[in-house]
């Protein structure tokens, strides 16, 4: 897609930065659309869903049925509403910090992949560089508690300092896993290692991912700030945590942010462990062969994979919605001893488990699965990176495409390399072991 | 569990930290009202709690002074709005003990029905405001579900959903209208299995349990020294409800009904077989107990209406009209306390002979139920303070009249 969408643009006789410029204000734009617009749904999905749970309607006549533009509507009023800044506040950090927190939010999303090839930027550390940005969201509540000059938000920002940087030890952890499973942090390679049935997803891979799994999404969920671990905005004690004194429309860019992270962290669940942009049954890779075919079809099996993902966010998106009105909310030490009593030694654990699982059961995964399928996950990860290499392939890619394929460059995939080393895709397929469902 | 003031003191030793004082409330979501508390905290540790009143005061006694009684039900009413009914009982009986009055046994099964679906409306709000001091919201409209259908009823009864002024002095202002008790059993029975639900979302979680378990413990010797009356003393293990220990003119209203005090003996509450065990990690008297103590007087109320259902149906006598609007008062002073949902509601009423008291006062439980507030939340955790503060469940309009 960069390719093309440069040479397109320079061979229609514009000078080369402005290609690039329009190039990159592409993703930009339509990132910026997914996070609104998820947003926007996914407030009112809030609405509805915790209506039903709590046996009310929530939002129905705003749009003509089911209330869909009530969001909209109070976007509007929100926009329309007087931006107050507090007399004690220091003025310029309390007007920053909704877009420090928004900004993070929305730049990790440049780093993912919706599908093979659709993403902001193709980075070969995405998975590092979705985390690292992730974590700056925190700066925005930081700042909007201390710069608020209100007792109450300086509480909120505390707290949001100590249980973020806290749980992002134990998320780390969790990614990691993954990370040294595909022997990648390129999110595109690892989703498209997913490739085939549900059982080649990595939840499933082994017993230890299994388990992680659901390490990450308590983390994440903490991370993210949401109930039961919203002790940053708790409105019992702290009336509204770092964002009492906001309103309007910076108030609602807090919000933004904060159903794009979800969105965000349930995506990177997505990519990691749920197949990606894989369904459970791979129609359109396997079925009907649209995923290799390149052209048009290519194009339509990249676009339900878009939508498969974003279902299966979605899908994160309401448990966390379906969490929250149910659970009440954890006290901050009980938050911290969670991450560390709990999260951090069961992550580690894990992560030494499926370490050892990839040393020396490699083969004993569903991921082998048998010739038919045609199904290897070495041999998608290279044929892949065959695919997307030529100029933009990245450093580590390079290394490992099978022209120089050993020496493997770091400790943790020296581990993976039997899994490796075998024939690149459309020959013999991995002889596995017995298979366990 | 929170160490306490001295300890971080110690820890604390090297690293000056400087305390900070907050007000919570008089505008804050958790305070019940109006309340404010003014707290001195070291992070997120309190030191210190101070709870000050009056935002809410509305001169009712003073007001009483010059009003004939069935004149002041009214302002019972506004009391404790959660339990309107049974602050007019309350004042209806004081009354009633000065004009030495007798009630019928028709009259006297109707206000136990009336009192104990107040009691039961009341509790339902106390647990639901509860969960979302701890952050959950869902169990807050699931309580008022049932309420709603509760002030159905009482709206069917006397025509206002809060501020009733349904029993006055001498008895109602109405009888119970036609098939009102057919309505009224068919809601308890839809009613009662509805509560193992609550329990399933508040008492048993676990989230629930450690908020709750271990917190803002009082002892019984506390609890009296305090003056804490209702739920909450008996939450601390003292065994004393007036609806059985009370005066005659009240006790008499539950002559001859089963109920068994709320309150835990020998490790066990009375019926804790159908309802789940206490947690281990709970201990007498913390917010967990007193929270309990409520969910199960909510079942002691249903047996109760249940019960006075059937012996209202074949009582005889009148329903109890209502004294005379400008009856004169005998001379002479009164006190009667009863037990209302959050405690123990007493009435003071002086009378020089004329039809306007001479006196009224109102003895509020809440208010002495909030008054070891900053007793038990010193060195607790800021979280804690609306665990605490929400256990002891008070409504200002009681507190500062």
């Amino acid at each position: 897609m960069q390719t093309t969408l440069v040479d397109l643009l320079t061979s229609a006789g514009l000078p080369d930065p402005l290609a690039h410029v329009i190039r990159a204000l592409v993703p930009c734009v339509l990132i910026i659309h997914l996070v609104a617009v998820g947003a926007l749904v996914f407030i009112w999905l809030e609405r509805k869903v915790s209506g039903r749970i709590q046996d009310r309607l929530g939002p129905t006549r705003v749009g003509g049925r089911f209330g869909w533009l009530q969001t909209l509507a109070d976007g509007i009023k929100l926009i329309a509403k007087e931006d107050i800044t507090p007399g004690e506040a220091d003025a310029m950090l309390f007007r920053i910090a909704p877009y420090v927190s928004f900004a993070a939010s929305f730049a990790a999303w440049l780093a993912m992949p919706f599908a093979v090839g659709w993403s902001g930027l193709d980075m070969n550390v995405a998975v590092f560089f979705v985390l690292a940005v992730l974590g700056l969201e925190v700066f925005g509540v930081i700042l909007a508690g201390y710069a608020s000059g209100s007792k109450w938000s300086l509480f909120g920002a505390m707290r949001e300092a100590a249980q973020v940087v806290s749980y992002e030890v134990p998320l780390g952890l969790c990614v990691v896993i993954p990370v040294f499973i595909c022997g990648t942090m390129n999110l595109t390679t690892i989703g498209e290692m997913q490739r085939g049935f549900a059982t080649n997803w990595l939840i499933f891979h082994d017993p230890f991912t299994f388990c992680v799994f659901w390490v990450y999404i308590t983390c994440g969920v903490a991370s993210v700030n949401r109930a039961p671990f919203d002790l940053a905005e708790a409105e019992s004690e702290l009336v509204a945590g770092f964002h009492t004194e906001y309103s309007g429309l910076r108030w609602s860019f807090f919000f933004m942010a904060e159903y794009g992270s979800m969105l965000l962290v349930s995506a990177l669940a997505v990519i990691l462990f749920l197949g990606a942009w894989h369904g459970p049954i791979p129609i359109f890779s396997i079925g009907l062969g649209w995923t290799d075919a390149g052209g048009i079809l290519g194009y339509l099996a990249s676009l339900a994979g878009c939508a498969n993902l974003i279902l299966k966010s979605s899908l994160g998106v309401i448990v966390m919605i379906w969490v929250r009105w149910t659970l009440p909310r954890l006290r901050i030490d009980q938050v911290m001893t969670t991450c560390l009593k709990y999260c951090v030694p069961l992550a580690s654990f894990c992560f030494l488990g499926a370490l050892a699982w990839q040393a020396w059961i490699p083969n004993v995964t569903p991921a082998s699965l048998p010739a038919p399928f045609g199904i290897d996950r070495a041999a998608i990860r290279e044929s892949w990176v065959t695919r997307a290499g030529g100029p933009h392939a990245t450093v580590s890619d390079a290394q490992l495409t099978p022209q120089t394929a050993s020496p493997v460059p770091t400790t943790l995939a020296t581990q993976s390399v039997p899994d490796r080393n075998i024939p690149v895709a459309g020959s013999t397929a991995p002889i596995g072991r017995e298979e366990t469902p | 569990m929170a160490a306490s003031v001295a300890d971080q003191r110690v820890i604390e030793f090297d690293v000056r930290t400087d305390e900070m004082l907050v007000n919570m409330g008089p505008q804050h979501p958790s305070t019940h009202g109006v309340l404010r508390l003014v707290l001195r905290t070291d992070g997120e540790v309190v030191s210190e709690v101070e709870p000050h009143l009056g935002y809410l005061h509305r001169c009712a006694e003073k007001i009483g002074e010059n009003l004939t009684p069935r004149q002041w039900v009214p302002y019972t009413d506004r009391m404790d709005y959660l339990a309107g009914m049974n602050m007019n009982l309350g004042w209806a009986l004081c009354v009633e003990k000065l004009l030495d009055h007798n009630l019928s046994d028709k009259a006297k099964h109707l206000r136990v029905i009336i009192a104990e679906m107040g009691r039961i409306a009341s509790h339902l709000v106390g647990m639901g405001a509860y969960g979302l001091d701890l952050g959950t919201f869902s169990p807050f409209l699931y309580a008022f579900r049932e309420r709603e259908k509760i002030l159905d009823l009482f709206e069917e009864a006397c025509g206002a959903r809060l501020t009733y002024s349904y029993l006055t002095p001498g008895g109602a202002t109405a009888d119970l209208p036609e098939g009102w008790l057919d309505k009224c059993s068919a809601f308890l029975d839809q009613f009662e299995p509805v509560i193992q639900e609550y329990h399933a979302l508040l008492t048993t979680n676990s989230i629930f349990i450690k908020r709750t378990a271990n917190i803002g413990v009082m002892d019984a010797e506390m609890v009296t020294d305090y003056g804490c009356t209702g739920p909450v003393l008996r939450g601390s293990g003292v065994d004393h409800d007036l609806r059985r220990d009370g005066e005659e003119i009240y006790t008499e209203m539950y002559e001859n009904y089963a109920f068994e005090v709320v309150v835990q003996k020998d490790g066990h509450y009375p019926r804790d077989h159908t309802y789940p065990p206490v947690p281990k990690e709970a201990v007498l008297g913390d917010c967990w107990h007193r929270f309990y103590v409520r969910m199960l007087e909510v079942v002691q109320a249903i047996d109760l209406v249940r019960q006075a259902i059937e012996r209202y149906r074949s009582a005889d006598g009148d329903w109890g009209i209502p004294i005379k609007l400008t009856q004169k008062l005998p001379k002479g002073e009164v006190y009667l306390e009863t037990e209302a949902p959050r405690g123990q509601m007493g009435f003071y009423l002086v009378s020089d002979g004329n039809s306007i008291p001479r006196r009224v006062r109102a003895r509020s439980s809440c208010f002495c139920n909030l008054s070891v507030t900053s007793d038990v939340c010193r060195g607790a955790l800021l979280a804690d303070v609306p665990a605490i503060v929400g256990s002891l469940d008070v409504v200002m309009g009681e507190i500062d009249r």
